[in-house]
């Protein structure tokens, strides 16, 4: 018997997209363009002035990839905490206060169940906006707790991730979610069940180097920055100028990192007919 | 011998070269002479006591770091017998950053893998600094899938400011190898033991870290980043490194303290390298001692306390 099951019964949106019409134009961070957002949904959240790809909200990310109204939100109240009181230019607990505040989630990760025409997926998101997405114990508890959850219903589990990182404000607590969403994978995958890790602008240091990359198949968009060490603390090692491309989703494809390139529109189409496939016959 | 000296050695050994010189002097054999060295001696161990019971999380990085402590190589030489090194990735290349290979230790045939830094110039360039590649990653996977096959245990030594930062790394993909390796590791079917025998830095650590038991030396450190990274990330400015160590509590006391490491080996006074000897024999028999108690459980129960062990650590609410 295959790991999903095709049900018809609707599941209650706890997050339901953001309503288009409310919304009615964004500026390009990159050149100051006003873009309708009618348009800008249309040519994939890229601007049409200078080619920047806009990093996508929780609600676009939904819509590019999920059936409509089929997301289910899962362990939304693990929250975050500060167990070693940490203080740099602000204290730890105001960042997360304010990141709490700003994006209404208690951690950079949301997680549920939802559909891709009709079938059923355990889905994670790393949300940029909360602390660069950045991955702390609350993160790493969720998603641990999303693969338990998979493997407990037979579901395949997609992660998409856009993250900056390790939390440093966690330490070594941030360190070992490397590890903790790793070997959480590793029992996903004795159970034949699929991972797919879609990999966003920007996906960086520990979190490409733990659950990111360990995809049975790893997706990105074009154009993402995909890396261990970023850029800059690569060119102060080596000092000297890096080439064109180095560590974006291009380079990464040539060099036998991921598995393709989607563009964003085509996200729902591929995920639905790798899910097909990875069912097996 | 002023060197390889940290700042808070400096009056300590101040106080050793004087007892040195009056140890030659004239009146050496007098009993004037005797009594006046005698009084240094005792004022000399007042001052390590002294000193080493009040350092600072800063000090304890430099102490880590420190270019006499003990490395890799010099444990694998001083705590066990019959070495067979065991070369390459079988893809790449060798990577002279991160070492492996057949050890006896008390009896004990295990794999060892171990990040080795270099001493002097030449050798320092040879090893890259003890940061790998992900050959180097690779090669230690290789390894342990093959202790596994002929049911060796693993012994892991880290001590590396970090995985290579560099082009070749990213383009073999440093961040696949280390993941690879920590999920691997969880599931690996033969005993294993990590020791911190100096930096353990971030994910370039932790890719030969994920063990059923975790130890650090008294004087190592374990944390996401290297003090100066966090300064410069964080805080804007670099000279803000003493304050990042104290923030990022990278200490051997402060992990046990939050349950993330076993067990704690205690140096000799002054540290590792004041006393080789002394701790190359304190790794050894806590080393036997974990591994004899590992060695005990069968593989699925190994693995699922491994699991469970890494399952539990961070800390949230909810
Ligand atoms: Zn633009």
């Amino acid at each position: 018997m295959g790991w999903f099951s095709r049900k018809n019964k609707p599941v209650k949106a706890d997050n339901s997209p953001v309503d288009i019409n409310k919304e009615v134009w964004r500026k390009c961070d990159n050149c100051g363009e006003i873009i309708w957002l009618k348009t800008l949904i249309e040519t994939e959240y890229v601007c049409g002035k200078c080619g920047y790809h806009f990093r996508l909200t929780f609600s676009e990310k939904i819509r590019f990839i999920l059936d409509e109204d089929s997301f289910r939100e899962l362990f939304a109240t693990v929250g975050t905490e500060d167990p070693l009181d940490f203080k740099d230019s602000l204290p730890y607990k105001k960042r997360i206060a304010k990141a709490e505040s700003q994006n209404n989630q208690r951690s950079a990760f949301i997680c549920g169940e939802g559909r891709i025409d009709g079938k059923d997926v355990a889905i994670g998101f790393l949300n940029f906006e909360f602390m660069g997405g950045s991955l702390g114990s609350a993160e790493g508890e969720k998603i641990a707790r999303l693969i338990e959850h998979a493997i407990e219903n037979r579901r395949p589990v997609i992660i998409v991730s856009s993250s900056g990182g390790a939390r440093m404000q966690e330490s070594i607590f941030s360190l070992m979610q490397m590890a903790k969403t790793s070997a959480a994978l590793a029992l996903l995958d004795r159970e034949g069940l699929p991972y797919i890790s879609i990999l966003l602008d920007p996906t960086t240091g520990g979190v490409t180097a733990s659950f990111a990359m360990l995809g049975d198949i790893n997706i990105a968009e074009p154009n993402a920055l995909i890396c261990f060490a970023g850029p800059r603390v690569i060119q102060q090692t080596i000092k000297q100028e890096l080439p064109e491309g180095f560590q974006k989703s291009e380079f990464l494809l040539e060099h036998g990192m991921i598995d393709m390139i989607v563009k964003r529109k085509d996200f729902k189409s591929t995920l639905s007919k790798l899910l097909e496939y990875l069912n097996g016959n | 011998m002023a060197f390889n000296e940290l700042p808070f050695e400096k009056p300590i050994n101040e106080l050793k070269k004087m007892i040195n010189e009056m140890r030659s002097a004239a009146d050496a054999e007098l009993p004037s002479g005797k009594a006046k060295i005698a009084r240094l001696e005792k004022k000399l161990s007042a001052l390590i006591e002294s000193t080493y019971k009040n350092l600072s999380a800063w000090d304890i990085v430099m102490i880590s770091r420190h270019p006499q402590r003990p490395y890799a190589m010099d444990y694998i030489n001083n705590i066990g017998d019959n070495f067979i090194e065991l070369h390459g990735d079988r893809g790449f290349k060798d990577d002279t950053a991160l070492i492996g290979g057949l050890l006896e230790v008390g009896g004990i045939k295990l794999m060892v893998i171990g990040q080795e830094k270099g001493r002097g110039t030449d050798e320092k360039i040879y090893r890259n600094f003890g940061m790998a590649h992900p050959e180097g990653y690779r090669k230690a996977l290789r390894l342990m899938k093959m202790a596994e096959k002929f049911k060796l245990p693993v012994l892991c030594l880290i001590d590396t400011s970090g995985a290579y930062p560099g082009l070749g790394a990213e383009e073999r993909g440093q961040a696949e190898a280390i993941a690879r390796n920590l999920r691997e590791m969880s599931v690996l079917r033969t005993p294993s033991v990590s020791i911190v025998i100096g930096e353990g830095g971030s994910g370039g650590a932790l890719g030969i870290g994920v063990t059923d038991r975790i130890l650090m030396l008294q004087y190592s450190t374990y944390s996401v980043i290297s003090p100066e990274g966090c300064a410069s990330i964080l805080f804007r400015d670099a000279s803000k490194a003493e304050t990042s160590a104290k923030s990022l509590k990278l200490t051997s006391s402060d992990l046990i303290h939050f349950g993330i490491i076993d067990r704690i080996i205690e140096e000799p006074i002054g540290g590792a390298h004041n006393n080789p000897h002394e701790i190359f024999a304190s790794v050894k028999s806590a080393l036997i001692e974990e591994l004899g108690a590992l060695m005990k459980l069968p593989p699925n129960i190994l693995t699922k306390k491994r699991f469970n062990k890494f399952r539990k650590m961070g800390v949230y609410n909810e």
